[in-house]
């Protein structure tokens, strides 16, 4: 099972990066919105894979690590505030330079 | 109160002081200037009761603790150098204020134009820069004042004075402190105020690269100096002048004598600007007249040979200390001597001087005999005065004439008989003319340049060096009387000269009174504040001298006479010295300065092409790079132990949802260029991950993972429509080779260390969270808990962020125009119809149900996975299907109008719940819960946390509307322009 989620996190790392290195804005957020999936799972890795343990207190459960959970929790929604962010910063670029290039302009 | 207490306030009202002038300046100039001048007098008010215990011998010492690990305390010391320098800061202050009122702008100077607001250079509508703009006399060195500097000169002059009381407190800090940290710290404050007086005029470009050199030489010499001081403090074992200056024997054995003593003098050269370091000085003539009065005669460039002063007791008795400072001294001497002879400028003639000057106290400390020291005290004190009379003279005859070209401004005595008595008789000083001061000094300099032991053989070297000097400054003296005051007429001034007005002329008076006091009865005026400051820069008993002004007919007085009859020839004789000199090659420090800065300039630029060249691309991949190299390192040198670790089998659903993750997020990265698909992959991909978490016993993350894919995808859908629908094709091969490796790189790297970490011993901290979810936080979901209650400073810091996107999305898409394609990248326009009837209408009453469902997760997630962050976003998705329904307007009219009040308030409850347990004694943040019982719905348990998780709530809901809001009003531009 570790080996998966480890393997999908490899995954996501690499398109990710791939697409963050792209000229144009639009991938640029694709690719952070795959990297911070990959960081997501990385960060709630950390508190190790259990099946049915969620963290909500019963009589007799065993629980999961709920700390990582709280953390990613926090981190999907701050990503969520990023992608929007970047998306504005995106269409603004494009307003002023009429060109969604990253740096603003052509490479000459 | 003792009376050690008053050192710290004379300085921190000095400090406090320096907003008076600038906060006074809209009452007009002369609330400014007496502001400023108040401050002055308070602090002379201030110390006056200190003075006579130092007077007598003692040193008043006061500590306050500040950063004790790092041996810096707020420490203050008066003795008797530390009250000279105060008087001569305060005194000649005082005079500066008021010299000041007169010599910048007036406030009767009247704009030639209505427009209050200064034309950028270059700009300015014709006609206005043909006018003259000074139909009153306008005060100041050059012709050309600018526009920007008459319009708004009632303000600079507060401004002016408030910098001066900066570099004033700050030179009243460097000469009270006992700490050496604080003097290092007070030290850099003078250079920084210095640079904004030198910068004063900041519209004209010589005085901008005026001040940025002698920050750029001052400012380093600080840092020497710091480095210097933290060398010397490591020696000594403290910072405290007290311990050091009584360990001078330790401190010149010690192996690291010698670079800290570089380092200190290399700071304490440059800011009295010896050679090699002295070109800075003259080029600050720059700053208006008033500046160079104060800075450059009395105490800026005092600073240095103050700090070789105070630490003379530590650092001198070394043959390594004789050589440096006095060769340094000595090449300064003459150097600069030589170079006042040849200027025409006479501000510049008084700055080389003012060198040649600081060149002779730094080479009578250098020489380190008992009385040259004192001799060395009592110069500092003699310039001081001449200096600064002679440097308000050249302004008074800048202000009159509108020059101060010497080969312009000739034969003014008969325009301004009084001032012209005053300067030829503080040039006499400094020239050394008998009864006045700088005689005696000057004497003390020979009788100690004859009687001095080091030069066994060569005893006649010093004397001889002693003599040419003397016969420079007598000569350059000279010039200054003869060329200014005689010489025939004036030739083609700007103005007519006479003299200037009463109270300007005061201080000048007042100095030159002053110089002939000291000259005259030496005994009776200023031997007990020299003896007082000898002494303790000595820190042994006086040695015995005698201020008298005649010592009998000796050496001495000989090398006087030879001096003056020696000076007074060469400047007779000058015509083919001068021819002599003009073909002479020069090297220009200015130039050296300027290659060296430009030299500078470029590395810096090359450094932060090859990091920074403005491609984010390029960037992103040195990171990547560099992470890559960083990790790879960590790996090597501590290898992950996986070999017994126990893994957990793989699945079918595992594998399948392995196998659509890999097409989602493959598909995204292939099919990139065409967006629209990449979007589709992503969101693929969003859901899987949602599901991992359904899987691994966490449904408060699925909840949030699936409303914020579902939120992200609608918005990169909207955003998309104003974007390119394809990227183009322009990546070489080469590019994408290396993308794919560091791709590649960064995911094999990244799945190899999670899978290592999964694998690894673990321990958790939330033992303490699982136990007291229930007792503690009064709620069984411990993620929610976690959040809203043991982390939740975090939260409110995160919904902080949140609300700024929200704030930002306001600020970046406001007013913005972008105008969308009407038809899909195939040519195929979109569809007419934009809110379907069938969407809209089974949408409107989707509402109320999902806002209830939204209710329900925000008020069980304390118990049940939810909370407010995931009841925010399902509330955002909701709304969202109403614009994408029923449009813009639509959503627009049934939603509240001020957005960003509802984030005010969202975030407020978050922060006043926390606030509210201070109200019962508890810190920030301390939760409360209970049980209530309602009817009908029954027992329910409320905690103090859900009104934080309301807040939450709010600014969750108001971030994603206002976003929408304004990716929604890009829309409707677009609807009106179809």
């Amino acid at each position: 099972m570790e080996a998966v989620v480890a393997t999908a996190i490899g995954i996501l790392t690499a398109c990710g990066v791939f697409l963050m290195l792209r000229a144009r804005t639009f991938p640029v957020v694709l690719g952070l919105t795959l990297l911070s999936y990959a960081v997501n799972l990385f960060l709630f890795a950390s508190g190790r894979l259990m099946l049915d343990a969620p963290p909500l207190i019963r009589a007799g459960a065993r629980y999961t690590d709920p700390l990582p959970q709280a953390l990613v929790l926090t981190a999907i929604v701050i990503g969520f505030g990023m992608t929007a962010y970047l998306l504005m910063v995106a269409l603004r670029a494009m307003a002023e330079t009429g060109d969604d290039h990253v740096d603003g302009r052509e490479k000459s | 109160m003792p009376e050690t207490a008053l050192l710290p306030l004379i300085v921190a009202s000095a400090f406090i002081g320096c907003l008076v002038p600038g906060l006074l300046a809209r009452f007009g100039r002369n609330m400014s200037a007496l502001g400023a001048a108040g401050v002055m007098a308070s602090c002379l008010a201030l110390l006056a009761p200190l003075m006579p215990a130092v007077l007598a011998g003692e040193t008043l010492l006061t500590a306050y603790t500040w950063l004790p690990d790092y041996g810096l305390n707020l420490a203050f010391r008066l003795d008797g150098l530390g009250l000279l320098f105060c008087l001569l800061i305060l005194g000649i202050g005082l005079l500066v204020v008021l010299y000041a009122y007169y010599y910048l702008p007036g406030g009767h100077v009247r704009l030639p134009h209505p427009n209050p607001l200064p034309h950028p250079q270059g700009v300015s509508p014709p006609g206005l820069a043909a006018k003259p703009l000074n139909p009153v006399r306008q005060a100041g060195e050059g012709a050309n004042e600018s526009l920007r500097e008459i319009s708004n000169h009632s303000d600079r002059l507060g401004r002016f004075y408030t910098y001066l009381l900066l570099f004033m407190s700050a030179m009243l800090g460097v000469v009270l402190s006992e700490n050496l940290l604080l003097l290092v710290v007070f030290w850099e404050v003078t250079s920084i105020s210095s640079f904004l007086l030198i910068a004063y005029k900041c519209d004209q470009r010589d005085s901008r690269l005026a001040a940025r050199m002698a920050l750029a030489v001052t400012g380093g010499g600080g840092l020497a100096l710091l480095a210097g001081v933290l060398l010397l403090g490591y020696i000594a074992g403290s910072y405290e002048l007290s311990v050091v200056l009584a360990e001078g024997e330790r401190i010149r054995n010690h192996a690291l004598y010698a670079p800290m003593l570089i380092l200190i003098l290399l700071g304490a050269f440059t800011k009295s600007a010896q050679f090699p370091f002295h070109f800075w000085l003259p080029n600050a003539m720059a700053a208006p007249t008033p500046v160079s009065a104060y800075l450059h005669s009395a105490t800026m460039v005092k600073a240095g040979v103050f700090l070789l002063a105070r630490l003379h007791p530590a650092l001198a008795g070394s043959e390594l200390w004789f050589w440096l400072v006095s060769g340094t001294g000595a090449i300064t001497l003459v150097y600069a001597a030589y170079i006042a002879l040849h200027r025409y400028d006479l501000k510049g003639l008084l700055a080389y001087s003012t060198i040649s000057h600081l060149g002779l106290i730094t080479l009578l400390f250098g020489l380190d005999t008992p009385l040259s020291v004192v001799a060395g005290v009592f110069h500092i004190i003699n310039h001081a005065i001449f200096k600064a009379s002679l440097f308000m003279a050249a302004g008074i005859i800048d202000h009159e004439c509108g020059t101060r070209d010497m080969r312009q401004v000739n034969g003014l005595f008969k325009f301004m008989p009084i001032t012209a008595t005053l300067a030829i008789v503080a040039a006499g000083s400094m020239a050394g003319v008998p009864l006045l001061n700088g005689f005696l000094s000057k004497e003390m300099f020979f009788t100690e340049a004859v009687g001095h032991p080091v030069f066994e053989e060569m005893s006649w070297l010093l004397p001889l060096f002693a003599t040419v000097a003397g016969i420079l400054a007598v000569a350059y003296s000279s010039r200054f009387i003869h060329d200014v005051f005689f010489n025939g007429d004036p030739v083609d001034l700007p103005r007519q000269p006479h003299e200037p007005p009463r109270w300007m002329r005061a201080p000048v008076e007042i100095l030159v009174v002053l110089c002939l006091l000291v000259g005259i009865f030496p005994q009776w005026s200023i031997a007990p504040l020299l003896g007082a400051a000898a002494s303790s820069a000595l820190q042994t008993p006086l040695p015995a001298f005698k201020l008298a002004v005649w010592h009998g007919f000796n050496l001495p007085f000989i090398m006087s006479l030879v001096a003056l009859a020696g000076g007074i020839t060469l400047y007779a004789l000058r015509q083919p010295f001068f021819a002599l000199h003009d073909r002479l090659p020069s090297i220009h420090a200015n130039l050296v300065f300027k290659r060296l800065y430009e030299l500078l300039m470029m590395l810096a630029h090359h450094v932060v092409n090859l990091l920074d060249n403005g491609s984010l691309q390029r960037y992103l991949a040195t990171f990547i790079t560099f992470v890559l190299g960083l990790g790879a390192w960590a790996w090597y040198s501590a290898p992950a132990t996986l070999a017994r670790a126990t893994y957990q089998p793989a699945d079918s659903a595992a594998l399948a949802a392995l196998a659509t993750l890999i097409v989602g997020a493959l598909g995204a990265t292939l099919l990139h260029r065409q967006r629209f698909s990449a979007i589709v992959f992503t969101s693929v991909v969003g859901l899987v991950v949602a599901l991992t978490f359904v899987r691994f016993s966490a449904p408060d993350l699925a909840l949030t993972q699936l409303a914020v894919e579902v939120v992200t995808i609608v918005l990169l859908l909207l955003v998309l429509h104003y974007l390119p629908q394809n990227s183009p094709a322009e990546d070489s091969g080469l590019r994408l080779m290396r993308d794919v490796v560091l791709a590649v790189g960064a995911g094999a790297g990244l799945g190899a260390t999670a899978f290592a970490m999964m694998g690894s011993p673990f321990e958790t901290i939330s033992g303490f969270y699982l136990a007291q979810s229930v007792p503690g936080g009064g709620g069984s979901n411990v993620v929610n808990v976690i959040l809203v209650d043991f982390r939740g400073f975090d939260t409110l810091g995160e919904i902080t962020v949140l609300a700024m996107v929200g704030l930002a999305a306001h600020a970046l898409l406001d007013r913005l125009i972008l105008v969308a394609p009407g038809h899909d990248s195939d040519g195929r326009p979109w569809a007419k119809e934009l809110h379907p009837l069938f969407l809209s209408t089974l949408m409107r009453p989707l509402l109320p149900l999902a806002l209830a469902v939204s209710i329900f997760i925000l008020l069980r997630g304390h118990n049940m996975p939810g909370g407010g962050f995931v009841a925010g976003l399902v509330t955002g998705v909701a709304l969202i299907l109403q614009y994408l329904a029923s449009g813009i307007d639509f959503s627009l009219q049934r939603l509240p109008r001020h957005k960003a009040k509802l984030l005010a308030l969202g975030l407020l409850l978050a922060a006043a719940t926390g606030a509210a347990s201070w109200l019962f004694g508890h810190p920030f943040l301390t939760s409360t819960h209970g049980h209530i019982v309602l009817p009908l719905i029954g027992e329910i348990e409320l905690a103090s946390v859900m009104v934080f998780d309301l807040g939450v709530y709010i600014v969750v809901v108001t971030t994603v509307l206002m976003v929408l809001a304004q990716l929604g009003r890009l829309s409707r531009h677009h609807e009106e322009a179809a």
